[in-house]
C-alpha cells in the first residue's frame, strides 16, 4: 500500500502518513515520535467515518450472533418448553461431544472436505491451463462456460445432480450400466457411499470454477519467460509444470484451497436436498440446524454451532500456522 | 560446442507478415556472432527460432551436422540468457544455477552439480551470493546468476537476448566485458542479440545486421564501419549516426550542401550516369580546420558552415549543422531515419571535433575532411556505390585471425590456469587484461 | 504464437467441446426434466418422449398449483437480494475508498474483519438469529434476511472494491483540478467513469451471492411473506399431496437460471477480473 496519499475530493488535503516528515514541520513528541499533525487526525476521523458503518455491520451481523450463540449454549433450553430454561455450563458441549451422532457427522463433514478439495483441486487446475493456454477467441467462450456453474444457486445444481441419478427420474442408471456395480435398479440415495459420491460430484461442479478463476490468477502471476528458460535449461512440459510454475503460484494455491476447504466445510445445501441427512450423510451444518430449527432445541444447537466454528478456527489456523498461508498477503494487502 | 548454421529461415505469422524472411548465416564453432537491428527488425524472432521457443515456418537450422528444425528446445542442448533474466524466484542462486543439471535425472551426482555449480559461481563472483534468493540480488548479480545458469552445463552454444539492457549505463560497460572475457575463455558459439550498435561493435567477432526481417550484412565490426553495404547498415553503425546529404553530380565536380568537391577518377566510373546521389560523411572523419597542420589541411576539403548548436562533451565536441536537403532525396532519407527508429526532426549535419576546437553556438567554422572517406549511395536503392568488396573481405579475415589467436590464448591460459588449480576469475581477469 | 497445426486444433476443439460439456450438462440436463411429463419421468431416458409445458403451467400461469408459492418467492429472492447487495455496495464503497485513498489507524483491521468474516460458517448463527428475530419480530420478513446477507455480501464487496480502487490513478483527479474542474467535476469527469465498472462488477458479485443464500432462507422464514426462491424449491409439492413436485421444480430450476446465464454471458470479463482481483493478488 502507497504511502502517499494524494488529496480527496472530501477535502482532505495532500499526502502524509502518520509520522509526517520533518518537512511537515510537525513538532517531535516526548518520546521523540513525531505527533500526529491536525491534518493526519482529520484523515484518520474521515477513514472511520467512511468504513465505520461497513465495520459496524460486519461486526453486528456476525460478532454479536456469535457471542450470543455462545452465551445461550450454556442454558438449558428448549423452545417447546420453556419454562425448563436453566444454566447448566457446559453441560450441552458434554450431551454433544458424547454423543456418537456428532462424531459422525464430524467424519462425514471433514471427508466431503479432504475429497472435494483434493477434486477440486486437479479439476480447477486443469481448466485453469485451458483457460491460460486458450487463443484468445476461445478463452472468451471457455470463462464464460465455466462461470455457469459459478452462477448457479446451489439449491438448483443439486436438484439437477438429484434428478439425473434418482432411481424415479434418473438416466445415469441406464447410461452407465455398463460400469460394474451401476444396474437400473441401482437406488444411489439408499447408500451412504453412493449418496455421498453425488452429493461431492454436485458438490464440486458447483464450486470448481472458483477455485480455478483463483489458480488461474495464479497461473497468469507466473513469467512466461520462465517457463521458456526452463524449456531451454531442457525440463520436460511435467519438470516445468512440477519445478517452475507450481512452486511459483503456491501462494495462489494455498489461499484457494483454504478457502475451498472452509467453504466446503459449511456445505449444506447438497446435503439437505439430495438426502437431508438419510443414511448417515448428515454434515455438520445440517446436524446445527436440525437441532436448532428443526427439533428448536436452542441450547444444544447452539453448542454445536460454536463447535463448528471452533473446528473452522481450527482449520484456519493449521492453514496459517503450518501451511504458512499467506491470506492478506494473498489478497493483496501488503 | 558447435557451428550452427541457418538457410533461408522464415518465419511467418498466422497474418501472413514475415518476421523473418529468409536468413541464411554460417556461425563458426566458437565465433561470437552478434545480431543487431532497431526494434522490429525480427532479430529476437530469430534467436527464439535457433532455440526452439518459435516454430520455423520454412528453411533450415543445424546444429553441428543436425537438422533441428523440429526438436524441442530441450533436446537442442542450448543455453540461454533472457532479458529479463528469468531466474526462478523461489529458487536460490546455487538451486538456479543448478537447476538445468538436476533437470538430468541420475546424469550428476550431488558432488557433480556441487563442484559444476562453484565452478562457475567462481566464474561470476557469485560465491557468496550462492545462498541467497534473486529477489534480494542486484540487477547485475542477476544478470551474473542467468549467466550462470548458462555455462553450468556443456550448452553447445550460448544464447544472449538484450541481456543488458536492464542494467544502468555504467553497468553495462561493466558487464560487457565481462562477457566478452568469458566467451573467450571458454571458447563458445555465441549469438546474442541487441539493438544496442555500441554492443554489437565491442563484442562481436561478426555482426549481423538486420532490416524488417531481413539481413542486410554480415561482417566484422570494422567492416561494417568501413564497408556498409547501403544506407541502411552506414546509419545504424557508429555514433553519433553518418551523416547524409544530397549530392548532386555536375561534370567532374560532386556538389554537396556545403562544398563543390572534385571527383577522384574511380568515383566517376562508379557513379555511372546518376545525377543525384546520397553522400554519407561520418561526424568523426570531419575536423576543425583552425587546429590542423598544413600539410595535413591540404591534403583534404576544407569548407565553411554556421554552426547552430555545440555540445561540449570533454573528450569531444560535437557541432550541430543545419541544411536544407534535396527534395529528391528527402522522402528516402525519411524512410531511412524511420526505419532507424529515429524522430524525422531535422535535416542537420553532425561533426565530432576534437575538444580543443574553438567553435562556438552560432560561430561560422572552418571545417575540414577527407573526401577520401566519403561514402555515395543510390538514391532509389541505397546501394553503397563505394562498396570495395576486396577491402572488406581484408578486414574481415584480418578480424578472423585475431579471433582464433585471442580463443587459442585464452584457452591456453585457462588450461594453465587449470593444471595450477588455481581457477579464481580474478587471476583469469589479470591475465586477460 | 504462430498458427495451430491442424492437430491442435483438433486439440483444442476436443478440449472446449468438454469444458462446455462439463459447465453446461447439469444445466441441459434439468432443462431436460422440465419438459417431461410427470408419466415420462422414470423412462430413464434423458430427452422428454413428449415435449411439455405443462411443467412451467403449474409454476407461472395464473390457474397454475405452484404459481403463488413460485411468483412469491420470486419476487422476495430478487427484492431481498436487490435490497441487500445495494446496501452492501453502498457500505463498501465508502468503506474501500477509506481503505484505498486514506491513512488512518485501523485500515488493515477492517480488512482482516471482512476477511475473518467472509469465512465464518453461517449456520454458526443461524440459531442465535432465529431466536432473536422471533422475539423482536423480524422472523419471516424482509428486514430479517437482508441483514443475515449482509454478512456474505458485505466482505466480498470490500475486499473486491478495495482491489479495484487501488488500481485507480487517483492523481488524475488532481490533474483535471489543475486543468481547472472543480472539486466535484473533477471527481465526477475522472473518477466516477475509472471506479464505476469495479462497482458494478461488485454489485453484480453480491447479487450472486445473495441470490444463491439457502441458509438463511430456510431457517429465517415459515411462510411465503419472505422465503426466497431456493428455500421455496425445497417445499415445492406436486399439484396434489401425492403428485411429484419434479417437474414443477425442474421448471422453475431452469426460469430463475436464465437470468444467470443472461448475466454470465454478459458480463463474463467483469466477473472473472472482480473474482480474482478481489482474491488473488500479488
Amino acid at each position: 500500500m502507497s504511502t502517499e496519499i494524494t488529496g480527496a475530493t472530501s477535502g482532505v488535503a495532500s499526502r502524509s502518513t502518520t509520522g509526517a516528515g520533518p518537512d511537515r514541520g510537525a513538532p517531535a513528541g516526548p518520546g521523540g515520535r513525531p505527533r500526529r499533525s491536525d491534518r493526519a487526525r482529520a484523515e484518520a476521523r474521515l477513514g472511520w467515518l467512511l468504513a465505520g458503518p461497513a465495520f459496524v455491520v460486519m461486526l453486528a451481523v456476525t460478532a454479536y450472533p456469535i457471542l450470543q450463540a455462545v452465551y445461550e449454549s450454556l442454558f438449558r433450553n428448549r423452545l417447546t418448553a420453556p419454562d425448563d430454561r436453566a444454566f447448566i455450563g457446559l453441560g450441552n458441549y458434554g450431551v454433544i461431544l458424547g454423543d456418537p451422532v456428532f462424531w459422525k457427522s464430524l467424519g462425514v463433514t471433514t471427508g466431503i472436505m479432504l475429497v472435494t478439495v483434493a477434486v477440486e483441486l486437479v479439476l480447477g487446475f486443469a481448466l485453469a491451463l485451458i483457460m491460460h493456454k486458450a487463443v484468445t477467441q476461445l478463452r472468451g467462450l471457455l470463462r464464460t462456460a465455466i462461470l455457469v456453474p459459478y452462477g448457479i444457486i446451489t439449491v438448483v445444481s443439486a436438484f439437477a445432480w438429484f434428478y439425473a441419478f434418482s432411481i424415479d427420474s434418473g438416466y445415469v442408471n441406464q447410461w452407465f450400466d455398463w460400469v460394474p456395480g451401476i444396474s437400473p435398479d441401482l437406488n444411489w440415495f439408499a447408500g451412504t457411499w453412493t449418496s455421498l459420491f453425488v452429493i461431492i460430484a454436485s458438490e464440486v461442479w458447483k464450486t470448481t470454477p472458483f477455485i480455478s478463476l483463483l489458480l488461474l490468477a495464479g497461473l497468469a502471476q507466473v513469467p512466461s519467460d520462465l517457463e521458456e528458460a526452463a524449456q531451454v535449461d531442457g525440463a520436460t512440459w511435467w519438470q516445468r509444470m512440477k519445478r517452475v510454475v507450481l512452486p511459483n503460484m503456491k501462494a495462489a494455491i494455498m489461499v484457494a484451497v483454504l478457502f475451498r476447504a472452509l467453504d466446503a466445510f459449511r456445505i449444506f445445501d447438497n446435503v439437505f436436498i439430495m438426502t437431508n441427512g438419510a443414511n448417515d450423510t448428515t454434515v455438520l451444518s445440517l446436524l446445527a440446524y436440525r437441532t436448532s430449527i428443526g427439533r428448536l432445541e436452542i441450547g444444544l444447537g447452539s453448542a454445536i454451532s460454536v463447535l463448528l466454528f471452533v473446528c473452522v478456527l481450527i482449520i484456519c489456523f493449521i492453514a496459517i500456522k503450518i501451511f504458512k498461508v499467506d491470506l492478506a498477503g494473498a489478497r493483496g494487502e501488503k | 560446442m558447435a557451428s550452427i548454421t541457418l538457410t533461408d529461415i522464415v518465419k511467418q505469422y498466422g497474418d501472413g507478415y514475415p518476421a523473418v524472411n529468409g536468413v541464411s548465416l554460417d556461425i563458426k564453432d566458437g565465433e561470437f556472432v552478434i545480431l543487431v537491428g532497431p526494434s522490429g527488425c525480427g532479430k529476437s524472432t530469430l534467436l527464439r527460432m535457433i532455440v526452439g521457443l518459435e516454430d520455423i515456418t520454412s528453411g533450415e537450422l543445424k546444429i553441428g551436422d543436425e537438422v533441428v528444425n523440429d526438436r524441442a528446445p530441450r533436446d537442442r542442448h542450448l543455453a540461454m540468457v533472457f532479458q529479463n533474466y528469468a531466474l526462478y524466484p523461489h529458487l536460490t542462486v546455487f538451486e538456479n544455477i543448478a537447476f538445468p543439471l538436476r533437470l538430468q535425472k541420475g546424469r550428476y551426482t550431488e558432488e557433480q552439480i556441487k563442484d559444476n555449480v562453484e565452478f562457475a559461481a567462481d566464474t561470476l563472483e557469485l560465491r557468496e551470493h550462492l545462498d541467497r534468493k534473486p529477489a534480494n540480488l542486484s540487477g547485475g548479480q542477476r544478470q551474473r546468476v542467468a549467466m550462470g545458469r548458462a555455462i553450468v552445463r556443456d550448452a553447445q552454444a550460448f544464447l544472449f537476448d538484450e541481456p543488458l539492457s536492464n542494467l544502468d549505463a555504467k553497468l553495462r560497460g561493466q558487464m560487457r566485458t565481462e562477457i566478452a572475457r568469458m566467451q573467450r575463455r571458454l571458447g563458445t558459439t555465441t549469438v546474442y542479440v541487441t539493438h544496442d550498435q555500441t554492443e554489437a561493435m565491442t563484442l562481436g567477432d561478426r555482426v549481423a545486421v538486420l532490416r524488417k526481417g531481413e539481413l542486410q550484412q554480415v561482417a566484422s565490426p570494422r567492416a561494417l564501419y568501413e564497408q556498409p553495404v547501403n544506407l541502411f547498415v552506414a546509419g545504424f553503425i557508429g555514433s553519433p549516426p553518418m551523416n547524409f546529404m544530397p549530392g548532386e553530380v555536375h561534370g567532374d565536380t560532386l556538389r554537396l550542401p556545403f562544398a563543390d568537391l572534385p571527383m577522384p577518377d574511380g568515383l566517376r566510373e562508379r557513379l555511372g550516369g546518376r545525377e543525384l546521389v546520397i553522400v554519407g560523411l561520418r561526424p568523426e572523419h570531419v575536423e576543425d580546420a583552425r587546429v590542423l597542420d598544413d600539410h595535413k589541411r591540404a591534403a583534404g576539403t576544407t569548407f565553411e558552415a554556421d554552426v547552430d548548436v555545440v555540445e561540449w562533451l570533454g573528450s569531444e565536441l560535437y557541432a550541430y549543422i543545419p541544411f536544407e536537403t534535396h527534395a529528391d532525396v528527402a522522402a528516402k532519407l525519411e524512410e531511412l531515419d524511420r526505419d532507424l527508429d529515429g524522430e524525422g526532426m531535422r535535416t542537420q549535419v553532425i561533426v565530432s571535433l576534437g575538444s580543443e576546437s574553438r567553435v562556438r553556438d552560432g560561430s561560422r567554422a572552418t571545417l575540414w575532411f577527407d573526401p577520401r572517406r566519403l561514402l555515395v549511395f543510390d538514391p532509389e536503392s541505397g546501394e553503397n556505390l563505394t562498396y570495395d568488396e576486396e577491402a572488406a573481405r581484408r578486414i574481415d579475415s584480418e578480424t578472423e585471425e585475431d579471433r582464433r589467436a585471442a580463443l587459442e590464448r585464452a584457452q591456453r591460459d585457462t588450461a594453465r590456469a587449470g593444471e595450477r588449480e588455481s581457477v579464481s576469475a580474478g587471476d583469469a581477469r589479470h591475465r586477460a587484461g | 504464437m504462430g498458427a495451430l497445426t491442424a492437430k491442435q486444433k483438433w486439440a483444442w476443439a476436443a478440449l472446449t467441446v468438454a469444458v462446455l460439456v462439463y459447465a453446461l450438462f447439469p444445466v441441459i440436463s434439468i432443462m431436460a426434466t422440465s419438459f417431461k411429463l410427470p408419466s415420462d419421468l422414470n423412462t430413464g431416458k434423458f430427452l422428454p418422449t413428449t415435449w411439455t409445458l405443462t411443467n412451467y403451467e403449474q409454476i407461472l400461469a395464473p390457474d397454475g398449483s405452484a404459481q403463488e408459492l413460485f411468483l412469491s418467492s420470486l419476487r422476495n429472492s430478487v427484492g431481498i437480494s436487490l435490497i441487500a447487495t445495494a446496501i452492501s455496495v453502498v457500505l463498501s464503497t465508502l468503506a474501500a475508498y477509506a481503505i484505498a485513498r486514506l491513512d488512518f489507524p485501523g485500515r488493515k483491521l477492517v480488512l482482516t474483519t471482512a476477511l475473518a468474516v467472509s469465512i465464518f460458517p453461517v449456520i454458526s448463527i443461524v440459531t442465535p438469529l432465529f431466536n432473536l428475530w422471533r422475539s423482536i419480530g423480524l422472523y419471516d420478513t424482509w428486514p430479517g434476511l437482508v441483514i443475515p446477507y449482509l454478512s456474505l455480501t458485505l466482505p466480498i464487496s470490500i475486499w473486491t472494491l478495495t482491489a479495484f480502487f487501488r488500481q485507480i490513478p487517483w492523481e488524475l483527479e488532481q490533474a483535471a483540478q489543475v486543468d481547472g474542474a472543480t472539486t466535484w467535476q473533477a471527481f465526477r469527469k475522472a473518477i466516477v467513469p475509472l471506479a464505476a465498472p469495479g462497482v458494478f462488477t461488485t454489485a453484480l458479485i453480491a447479487f450472486f451471492i445473495a441470490w444463491n443464500d439457502f441458509v438463511y432462507g430456510i431457517s429465517l422464514t415459515s411462510t411465503e411473506a419472505a422465503r426466497p426462491v431456493p428455500a421455496a424449491l425445497a417445499f415445492f409439492s406436486g399439484a396434489s399431496q401425492f403428485e411429484d413436485p419434479t417437474g414443477a421444480i425442474s421448471a422453475a430450476a431452469v426460469v430463475v437460471t436464465i437470468p444467470v446465464v443472461v448475466l454470465v454471458l454478459l458480463f463474463q470479463r467483469q466477473i472473472v477480473s472482480g473474482l480474482t482481483q478481489g482474491a488473488v493478488k500479488g
